[in-house]
C-alpha cells in the first residue's frame, strides 16, 4: 500500500514538473513574458526593469530554475488590478468554488445515483428512456446555455431566483460560506444546479452501466439465493461495486469540475476564482491569470493523485495487490 | 426408500420470452426428491440444468418465467408465492450454490460481511453470536484459521476455498434441499474431490436432500444415488445411479457415457457425440436427439412420453426403441 | 487486395438501419440544414451584418417581427449595435461550423497519423506516444483550451489551434486501438507477405479499416469541439468580435437579458442547441449501426 502511494506521488510530481515546463515556455517562448507581466500602460523604461527584474537576460535553463524557486515559495508575483500577491487573492476567493464545486457534486450524486440505479432495474422501461435522454442532453449541451436557460425562467420570468451573486455568508471555521444562510442557499442552487449537471449526466451513465453489469453477475444470484433482502442487495452488495468506477470518475472529474466553474461563476457573477479568472483576462491582470492556471494545474494533478489512493483504498483487489 | 418427500417437480415447462419467439428451455421436467436423497442432474451445456435449478428456487430473470407445473416442498405448492415469502424459504430452506468460485461471492465484501448478510437474511442475532456461527461453519467446511478468514476479501483465497466458503453460506441455515450447479467445474481435480466429499458427508450427516448438477458423468457416479439425464429442455432418462450408468436405455445417456475419459479404453480416441444441441426456440414434435442418433427411425418424430422401465430404481427413458427392453 | 476492399466497405444494410431510427434522420436533416445553410449564408441573409454601412444604430434592440424605417424586416429582431439577429446568427452558424469542422479534420488528421503510427511500430514509439495521449486526456478539454487561449489570445487560427490540441488525443487513441486489432488480422499478413511497402500497408489497408470508427468518433468530437468553441467565446476568449460566432453572439445577448430582451441570446442559443443534439443523435446512431467496439 505505501510503495503504491509512494509510486504514485512520484508520477505526480513527474507529471506537475511536465506542466510547469509547459506553462513557463508556454509563457516565454509562445508569449512574451513581459506582455504578461507587465500592464499596458507600461512604457520602454518600465520593461527594462521588467526585464532585468524577471531575468530574461539571463539564460532560459536558468529562468526555468528562478521561476521553479519562486513557485516552491508560493510567489506567483502580484496583482496588477489588486496589489496584493496573486496567490493571496486566489486563497480569498477558493473557498467560493469550493463550495460550488462541492455543491455540485453532492447533487450530481444525490440525483444521478437514484435516477441511474432506477435506469439500470428496468432498462426497456419508458421512464429509463427519459433517463437516458436527459443525461445525454445534460451531456451535450453548453453549460453556458443552460445557465441562462436558467436565468431567463427563474429569475427574469418567474422572479423565483436570485441571477447574480453570493448572497449572505456565515464564516465557518474562518471561511466564508453560503451554505448555512437561508439568503445563501437560495443564491447557491441556481449555479450548483447548473454546474451539476455534466457530473449527473456522467453519474447516470455509469450506474446504468455498473447496474447492468452487476445486477446480473453470480455473486449477486447467489446473495439473491441466500434469501438477502433486495433492499440490502442493493444498497450494499450492488451499490459498494458500483461506487468504486463512480467516485474514481467523480475524483477525476472534480478538476474538470473547478475548470467549468469559470462558466457558471461568471454567468452567474459567483465570486470565486473563476469568476476572478475572466475579470482578470478582461482588464489584462497578467501574473493572476498565470497564478491561476498554475494553481489550477497543481489542484488537478493533486486531485488526481488522491482519486487514485481513494480508488485503492475502495477497492480491495487493488488495496491488497491481487489479481484484479 | 420411505424417506419423507422434500421436493416434488412436476410437469416443469420454463420459456424465455423473447422478441424473436419463446425459448423453451424446460419443457414436462417432473422428478421426486427425498430427504437425505442425492440426485446427479446430467446433460449437455445448454440442456437446461441451470435453469431447473434457477424455476425451483424462484431466481428466474426476466424474461425467463416458469409457465406451468407445480413444484412443491414439503408438499406445499411454492410456484406463484409472493416475492416476500420465496425470500423467506431461499436460505433457509433452499440453497443454491453456483458455478464460478471467482464470481460466487462479491470481491468487495469481506467474507464475515457475506456471511452475516445470509444469516440476518433470516436471523434477528447478535453481532458476537453471528461471528460465532460463521467461525463454525467455516470451520465445518475445513476452513483453516476460520476467524481471520472472516476478515479476508474473496480474491485472498484461492479457489477451492472461495468454493468451501460458498459452501458453509449455502449451509449455514441447514436447508432441507441444496442445489449445487457445477460447483467444482471451475475447480482442479483434487480440489474437485475434496469439495464432492465435503458436501456428501455434511448432507448425509443433516440428512439434506441434494441435486448436484453437472455436465460431467464422472463426477457424478461417485456422488449421486439417482441421475436424471436432460436434452434439449426435457427428461430423457432417470433411474438409479448404477443401473443407468451400467445399462443406458436412452442413445443420448450412452453417448455421454462414451465420452467420459475414464471410461474409454485406453489409447482410443474419445467417441463424442456428433453434432450440436438444436436450438430451443421451434423445437419439432417428437424426440430433439433425433437428428443425432444413429438409432433413429420414423417412429421418433412422433411425441415421446416418458416411459417406465422395469426395476427398482423406478427407471423411466423417453425413446420410442431404447437400448434395454421394456416390460410391456 | 480486393480483399482488403472488401473488408473497407461498410457492411450492407448499414444505411438501411440507419434510417430506421426516426431521431437519426430527423437529426441528419437538421444537420445537414444547417451545413447548407453556412455554405449558402452569404447570399441568402439579409444583410451583411459586419458592414457597417448595411447596419443602423437606431434599429438597435428590435424585437422579432419589427421593421427599419426603410420597411426591411427584422424577422428574429435586432441586436444592441441594430444588426439583424437573422442575418447575425447565419454568420455564426457558418463560423461556428467552420471551426468545427476545421479543427475536426486537423485534429483527425493528427491524430491518424500518431494512432497508425503508434500501431505499426510498437515498441517505445508506441509506448511514449500513448504516454503523451493518457497525459492529455486526464486534463479536462475546457482546462486545456483555456489555458493555451489565455497564452495565445483571441482568433480563429487561435481557437481552432486549441480544438486541435484537445481533440487529437482522443482520434489518436481509437485509432491505435482499432489499427493494432486490424494489424493482427490475417489479411495484413497477406499483405505483407506480397512485399507492399509499410506506407501501403497503413494506409491502404489498416486505415480504410479504421474509418467507421472513426467517423463516429469525429461526429461526436466535433458537437463537442463546436460546444466547446461557443463556450469559450461566450467568456470572450475564442473568436474575436468580428467574426462572432453562435456563443459570442449569446454572451451580446446575455447583457439584455435582464431588461428582457431575451431574443437576442436565446435565438442564437436554440440554433446551437439545434446542432449540437443533432450532432450527438448522429452519433448516438452512427455508433449503435456501425457498432464499432468503443
Ligand atoms: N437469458 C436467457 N435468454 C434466453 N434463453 C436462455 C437464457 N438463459 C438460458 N436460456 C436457454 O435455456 C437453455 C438452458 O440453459 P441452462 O439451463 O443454463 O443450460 P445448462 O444445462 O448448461 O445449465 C439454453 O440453451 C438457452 O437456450
Ligand atoms: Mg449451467
Amino acid at each position: 500500500m505505501t510503495e503504491y502511494i509512494a509510486k504514485r506521488l512520484l508520477q505526480a510530481l513527474l507529471v506537475l514538473a511536465v506542466m510547469t515546463v509547459l506553462v513557463f515556455f508556454g509563457v516565454n517562448v509562445i508569449g512574451n513574458p513581459v506582455y504578461i507581466f507587465a500592464s499596458s500602460e507600461c512604457d520602454q523604461p518600465c520593461l527594462d526593469k521588467i526585464i532585468t527584474d524577471l531575468g530574461l537576460d539571463r539564460p532560459i535553463w536558468e529562468q526555468y530554475w528562478v521561476f521553479v524557486g519562486n513557485l516552491l515559495q508560493g510567489d506567483l508575483g502580484n496583482s496588477f488590478t489588486h496589489g496584493v500577491p496573486a496567490m493571496s487573492l486566489i486563497w480569498e476567493r477558493l473557498p467560493a468554488t469550493l463550495e460550488l464545486a462541492v455543491c455540485a457534486l453532492v447533487i450530481a450524486l444525490a440525483v444521478g445515483l437514484p435516477l441511474g440505479v432506477a435506469a439500470g432495474l428496468r432498462p426497456t422501461h419508458w421512464t429509463s428512456r427519459i433517463i437516458m435522454g436527459f443525461s445525454m442532453l445534460a451531456f451535450s449541451v453548453p453549460v453556458f446555455w443552460i445557465g441562462l436557460i436558467m436565468i431567463i425562467v427563474f429569475s427574469v420570468t418567474l422572479g423565483w431566483m436570485p441571477a447574480v451573486g453570493r448572497g449572505d455568508t456565515v464564516e465557518i471555521l474562518g471561511v466564508d460560506l453560503s451554505l448555512f444562510t437561508l439568503d445563501g442557499l437560495h443564491h447557491l442552487a441556481m449555479p450548483a444546479f447548473t454546474l451539476s449537471l455534466i457530473m449527473m449526466a456522467m453519474v447516470i451513465r455509469l450506474t446504468r452501466a455498473g447496474m447492468r453489469e452487476v445486477l446480473f453477475s453470480d455473486y449477486i444470484r447467489f446473495a439473491r439465493a441466500n434469501g438477502i433482502r433486495e433492499s440490502r442487495i442493493l444498497s450494499l452488495h450492488v451499490m459498494r461495486n458500483i461506487l468504486i468506477p463512480i467516485v474514481t470518475v467523480l475524483g477525476m472529474e472534480f478538476g474538470g469540475v473547478i475548470a467549468f466553474a469559470v462558466v457558471v461563476e461568471s454567468i452567474f457573477s459567483w465570486p470565486g476564482v473563476g469568476k476572478m479568472l475572466i475579470d482578470a483576462i478582461a482588464v489584462l491582470d497578467r501574473p493572476l491569470i498565470v497564478a491561476y492556471l498554475i494553481f489550477v494545474v497543481i489542484m488537478f494533478v493533486a486531485l488526481n493523485l488522491l482519486t487514485d489512493i481513494l480508488y485503492s483504498v475502495l477497492d480491495p483487489r487493488v488495496r491488497l495487490g491481487g489479481a484484479r | 426408500m420411505s424417506a419423507p418427500v422434500v421436493l416434488e417437480v412436476e410437469n416443469l415447462n420454463t420459456s424465455f420470452l423473447l422478441p424473436s419467439g419463446e425459448v423453451k428451455a424446460l419443457r414436462d421436467v417432473s422428478f421426486q426428491l427425498r430427504r437425505g436423497e442425492i440426485l446427479g442432474l446430467v446433460g449437455e451445456s445448454g440442456s437446461g440444468k441451470s435453469i431447473t435449478g434457477l424455476s425451483i428456487n424462484g431466481l428466474l430473470s426476466p424474461p425467463g418465467r416458469v409457465m406451468s407445473g407445480s413444484i412443491r416442498l414439503h408438499g406445499e405448492e411454492i410456484t406463484g408465492l409472493p416475492h416476500a415469502a420465496m425470500r423467506r424459504l431461499r436460505g433457509a430452506k433452499i440453497a443454491m450454490v453456483f458455478q464460478d468460485p471467482m464470481m460466487t461471492l462479491n470481491p468487495v465484501l469481506r467474507i464475515g460481511v457475506q456471511m452475516g448478510d445470509a444469516l440476518r437474511a433470516h436471523l434477528r442475532i447478535s453481532e458476537r453470536e453471528c461471528r460465532a456461527r460463521s467461525v463454525a461453519a467455516l470451520e465445518e467446511v475445513g476452513i483453516p484459521a476460520p476467524e481471520d478468514r472472516l476478515n479476508a476479501f474473496p480474491h485472498q483465497l484461492s479457489g477451492g476455498m472461495r468454493q468451501r466458503v460458498a459452501v458453509a453460506i449455502a449451509l449455514l441455515h441447514r436447508p432441507d434441499l441444496v442445489i449445487m450447479d457445477e460447483p467444482t467445474t471451475a475447480l482442479d481435480v483434487t480440489i474437485q474431490g475434496q469439495i464432492l466429499a465435503l458436501v456428501q458427508k455434511l448432507c448425509r450427516e443433516r440428512g439434506t436432500a441434494l441435486i448436484w448438477i453437472t455436465h460431467d458423468l464422472a463426477v457424478v457416479a461417485g456422488l449421486a444415488e439417482r441421475i436424471l439425464v436432460m436434452y434439449a429442455g426435457r427428461i430423457v432418462e432417470d433411474g438409479a445411479i448404477d443401473d443407468v450408468l451400467d445399462t443406458p436405455a436412452h442413445p443420448y445417456t450412452s453417448g455421454l457415457i462414451d465420452s467420459v475419459p475414464s471410461r474409454a479404453q485406453r489409447g482410443q480416441r474419445l467417441r463424442q457425440i456428433p453434432g450440436r444441441m438444436p436450438a430451443l426456440t421451434d423445437l419439432p414434435e417428437g424426440c430433439a436427439f433425433r437428428p443425432r442418433c444413429g438409432f433413429a427411425t420414423e417412429a421418433c418424430a412422433a411425441p415421446q412420453a416418458l416411459r417406465a422401465l422395469g426395476g427398482l430404481g423406478g427407471r423411466h427413458v423417453r425413446c420410442c426403441h431404447p437400448l434395454i427392453p421394456v416390460p410391456s | 487486395m480486393s480483399g482488403a476492399m472488401a473488408h473497407a466497405a461498410p457492411p450492407p444494410g448499414v444505411w438501411r438501419a440507419f434510417l430506421r431510427s426516426p431521431a437519426a434522420v430527423a437529426a441528419l436533416a437538421v444537420f445537414s440544414a444547417f451545413c447548407v445553410v453556412a455554405v449558402i449564408g452569404p447570399w441568402i441573409a439579409p444583410q451583411n451584418p459586419y458592414d457597417l454601412a448595411q447596419v443602423d444604430i437606431m434599429d438597435s434592440l428590435l424585437p422579432p417581427g419589427s421593421e427599419s424605417w426603410t420597411g426591411m424586416p427584422y424577422y428574429l429582431g435586432t441586436d444592441g449595435q441594430g444588426r439583424d439577429m437573422l442575418s447575425a446568427m447565419i454568420y455564426g452558424i457558418r463560423i461556428s461550423l467552420l471551426v468545427g469542422l476545421a479543427s475536426g479534420i486537423i485534429a483527425l488528421a493528427v491524430g491518424t497519423i500518431v494512432g497508425l503510427v503508434a500501431a505499426y511500430r510498437g515498441g517505445w514509439v508506441d509506448t511514449v506516444l500513448m504516454r503523451i495521449v493518457d497525459l492529455q486526456l486526464s486534463f479536462p478539454t475546457i482546462l486545456v483550451a483555456l489555458i493555451l487561449l489565455v497564452i495565445l489570445g483571441r482568433g480563429v487560427d487561435k481557437i481552432i489551434f486549441a480544438l486541435v490540441v484537445v481533440q487529437w488525443a482522443y482520434f489518436a487513441r481509437t485509432v491505435r486501438g482499432v489499427a493494432l486489432v486490424e494489424s493482427a488480422r490475417e489479411y495484413v499478413d497477406a499483405a505483407r507477405g506480397l512485399r507492399l511497402g509499410a506506407l501501403r500497408i497503413l494506409f491502404g489497408h489498416i486505415l480504410p479499416n479504421c474509418l467507421p470508427t472513426m467517423l463516429v468518433v469525429a461526429t461526436m468530437q466535433m458537437a463537442a469541439a463546436i460546444s466547446l468553441e461557443a463556450t469559450l467565446s461566450f467568456l470572450g476568449l475564442g473568436l474575436p468580435p468580428t467574426r462572432p460566432s453562435l456563443g459570442l453572439l449569446i454572451a451580446n445577448g446575455f447583457d439584455y437579458l435582464q431588461s428582457g430582451r431575451y431574443w437576442i441570446s436565446v435565438l442564437p442559443g436554440l440554433v446551437l442547441l439545434a446542432i449540437i443534439v443533432s450532432a450527438n443523435v448522429l452519433g448516438d446512431r452512427l455508433r449503435d449501426t456501425l457498432n464499432p467496439h468503443l
